[in-house]
């Protein structure tokens, strides 16, 4: 009896590879996706559009797999859009799809997929799992380099590790692209999707305008020294090393160096201030199960698009960990994650609570 | 695959196509091809095809053929009866105003709701009550000096409740109101005269009923203003035109013959089925409760809502273990919002969620229902556990 897996399926070209290749593979393959949670007037959920869905069914339709759609409106709304909410308002700018990832697609979807009977849940992330010598699992990157989604990933512990396939992980998205053309899946040219999947309509800033309007208080711009230069439109709507749209006429180019939520200002400063050479993260997790029992090299990404920087990680109690980098950065932002490589491998990662300087 | 049996409980939804009738159909494909229109001897041979279906079904309904409308499907028969009848009467200065139930197929609930959106008329919608009747007294308050049309189902396809369609008619009548009635679900299991049932306008689908998908039919009764909302040729009495679909109709006048004349038995058959399916779910799920009315339903129906367990990963869990099944209407899957008959009857809408419609056919065994009895609990069960 061949072993059963479940496919998240997007109705992109990725989802839909790894549903083929997993099938010739032997795979008793099942097709799932799942309904978010959007703006409500809106447009559906980009993830999730009716165009979406109509691909995934055709695809599923062509491979001969079953296929069905979930609704995961209202967990998505509470376990991503409200934290997303809740953290701007607190000054921080998050990161919705690690908590997607963490809480809904390897949380609830993995949980799904087990009880209808699989042994694993498949996505179409470009990223690698691999079974170590001593029976232990790495998440390593994806093949390609610019396309690797390892970073949104780095929450996955061992037991979840064990229970999914990334069979796109393994190649570059050119190749994937191809295979998709070569077995005449109808979605090999969709564009890549981009931005947050639940925004209706503009930026993030317009949706948090819209569903957070106590996020948008105006408050005083200053520097360093405590002198106001302008007026701000809301702390939630800059982010740290923005230079556009703060509307100064300062000699020099102005840079937000810090949202202080305490007395809702907006910290500014020439770049010479903004660079950061450390930081501190909560909700430390390692691939491994196990915090280092001391300080190690790592390479560390401090958002999804950031070049990996040098770092000593010295780990501290109650899944914290200090981070002190070999040069300074100009945007650690707190609420960001921060994921921790070591060549391929994903070690771990959290999500920062402050940069300083040392 | 992993080996399974296969477990059909969606005959409400579409039903495989009997044989005698695939059998009926085969010679009007490639035999006799003739456009019924023509003069010639092709011709000649379709136009005596649906002459002969056009009477098999009029013996049926106890009408006379010419008061019957060959179409592609109830939903057409539906909005050609709604339509057409509303249109004709409001253009004779009649009036414009609509009555019908809450728990109508999309096929004449959305029909209405166009004409009273976009073209002048309005609707009473009369309530049902907690199984789904609907009230004959209610729908004789709701007439006005200017309705021109009630509208109300013979049989509900979610819940299979079976409305006192005579006795609706009766009002109508005596009201000097004309009376449509969606019958698609009904037409397998109840009897179809027109004239015991007091209707103006009856609506049939060929795939509920054994035959294909793709034909339809459609009762007028003589006299009744109708303006056709296609127009063309002047095929079928200059109320539906386009080109006959020969083999179709043949197909579903012999379908009718079939399911009209075992129609009895099978009810006898399936009832007791349905009884023991009904029993069996109610004693062995926790929280579970059957909608729609206790005896007065469709033989082949039983619908139900569990508490904490999402219809549509139940559907996907039953369809994992072999077991095809729907949560109400086909024509809604995948819209995770209650159904409007459910809702209609009073359902609270958190227990409307967890909605199964189960529907027996022709093909159903006394086994299916045990293995389905077996496995559905444990299901249910797991769902909850996992809080899904």
């Amino acid at each position: 009896m061949s072993r059963r897996v479940v496919v998240a399926m997007s109705g992109g070209v990725d989802s839909s590879v790894a549903a083929a290749l997993l099938l010739e593979q032997g795979y008793d393959v099942v097709g799932l996706m799942l309904r978010l949670w959007a703006e409500p007037g809106g447009q559906a959920n980009r993830c999730c559009t009716l165009d979406a869905m109509n691909d995934a069914r055709r695809v599923a339709g062509q491979l001969n797999i079953p296929f069905y759609v979930r609704d995961y409106k209202e967990p998505f709304k509470q376990k991503v859009v409200a934290p997303f909410i809740a953290a701007y308002a607190r000054g921080l700018t998050p990161n919705p799809c690690i908590l997607c990832n963490r809480d809904i697609r390897f949380d609830r979807l993995l949980q799904e997929a087990l009880s209808l009977g699989a042994d694993y849940l498949a996505t179409g992330h470009y990223a690698r799992v691999q079974p170590g010598p001593d029976g232990s699992y790495h998440l390593l990157r994806g093949l390609d380099p610019h396309k690797d989604q390892s970073y949104v990933l780095y929450t996955l512990t061992q037991q979840r590790l064990s229970q999914i396939l990334l069979p796109v992980g393994h190649h570059p998205k050119e190749t994937i692209r191809r295979m998709a053309a070569e077995r005449q899946l109808s979605v090999f040219n969709r564009p890549d999707s981009q931005d947050l999947c639940f925004l209706g309509q503009g930026d993030y800033r317009a949706f948090l305008q819209r569903h957070a309007p106590q996020v948008a208080q105006p408050g005083p711009i200053i520097n360093r020294a405590g002198e106001q230069l302008g007026r701000h439109k809301g702390l939630a709507f800059y982010t740290i090393g923005q230079r556009k749209g703060l509307g100064l006429s300062a000699p020099q180019a102005m840079y937000v160096l810090r949202l202080d939520t305490a007395t809702n200002s907006l910290v500014v400063g020439p770049a010479e201030q903004l660079g950061r050479q450390e930081l501190t993260a909560h909700r430390v997790t390692y691939i491994s199960g196990h915090s280092p029992a001391e300080p190690i090299q790592v390479r560390a990404k401090i958002r999804y698009r950031a070049r990996p920087a040098g770092a000593t990680l010295t780990p501290l109690p109650q899944a914290r960990a200090h981070l002190a980098f070999a040069a300074p950065l100009r945007d650690i932002t707190p609420g960001q994650s921060v994921v921790f490589y070591r060549g391929e491998r994903v070690l771990g990662g959290g999500i920062i609570e402050k940069a300083a300087n040392s | 695959m992993k080996e399974k049996s296969e477990i059909y409980l969606d005959y409400a939804a579409s039903t495989p196509t009997d044989p005698q009738v695939v059998e009926a159909m085969l010679p009007y494909f490639n035999q006799s091809y003739g456009n019924a229109s023509g003069l010639h001897k092709q011709a000649r041979a379709s136009a005596r095809a649906i002459d002969q279906a056009r009477q098999q079904v009029a013996d049926i309904l106890g009408c006379s053929p010419a008061e019957l409308v060959f179409t592609a499907c109830g939903t057409e028969s539906d909005n050609i009866a709604i339509r057409g009848a509303a249109w004709a009467q409001k253009l004779a200065g009649k009036g414009h105003h609509l009555v019908t139930s809450p728990i109508e197929h999309h096929a004449v609930s959305h029909t209405i709701n166009q004409l009273c959106r976009h073209f002048g008329f309005e609707q009473t919608v009369v309530p049902v009550d907690a199984h789904g009747l609907v009230d004959p007294a209610q729908v004789a308050e709701a007439i006005r000096p200017d309705t021109v049309l009630i509208s109300i189902m013979y049989a509900n396809n979610e819940v299979g409740t079976i409305q006192p369609v005579a006795e609706i008619g009766a009002v109508a009548r005596a009201r000097g109101v004309l009376f449509h009635t969606d019958a698609v679900q009904a037409a397998a299991y109840e009897p179809l005269d027109v004239k015991a049932l007091n209707v103006d306008l009856l609506a049939v689908s060929g795939h509920k009923i054994y035959a294909p998908k793709g034909v339809g039919l459609l009762y007028v009764r003589q006299h009744t203003p109708l303006l056709p909302p296609l127009t063309g040729g002047s095929h079928e009495n200059n109320r539906r035109p386009g080109t006959e679909n020969v083999p179709y109709i043949v197909g579903l006048a012999r379908a009718m013959q079939l399911v009209q004349s075992q129609r009895e038995a099978e009810k006898e058959r399936l009832s007791s089925m349905r009884k023991q399916l009904v029993e069996g779910v109610l004693a062995n799920v926790p929280d579970s409760h059957l909608t729609g009315h206790p005896t007065q339903r469709l033989a082949n129906n039983a619908s139900f809502v569990f508490a904490d367990c999402e219809a549509d990963a139940l559907l996907m869990h039953l369809d994992m273990a072999g077991i095809q099944a729907a949560s109400g209407s086909s024509c809604t899957t995948g819209m995770p919002e209650p159904s409007h008959v459910l809702t209609a009857m009073g359902m609270p809408h958190k227990l409307a969620l967890g909605a199964l419609r189960l529907s027996l056919g022709r093909h159903t065994t006394s086994a299916d229902i045990d293995t389905t009895l077996a496995l559905l609990p444990a299901i249910v069960g797991n769902l909850r556990t996992l809080g899904i």
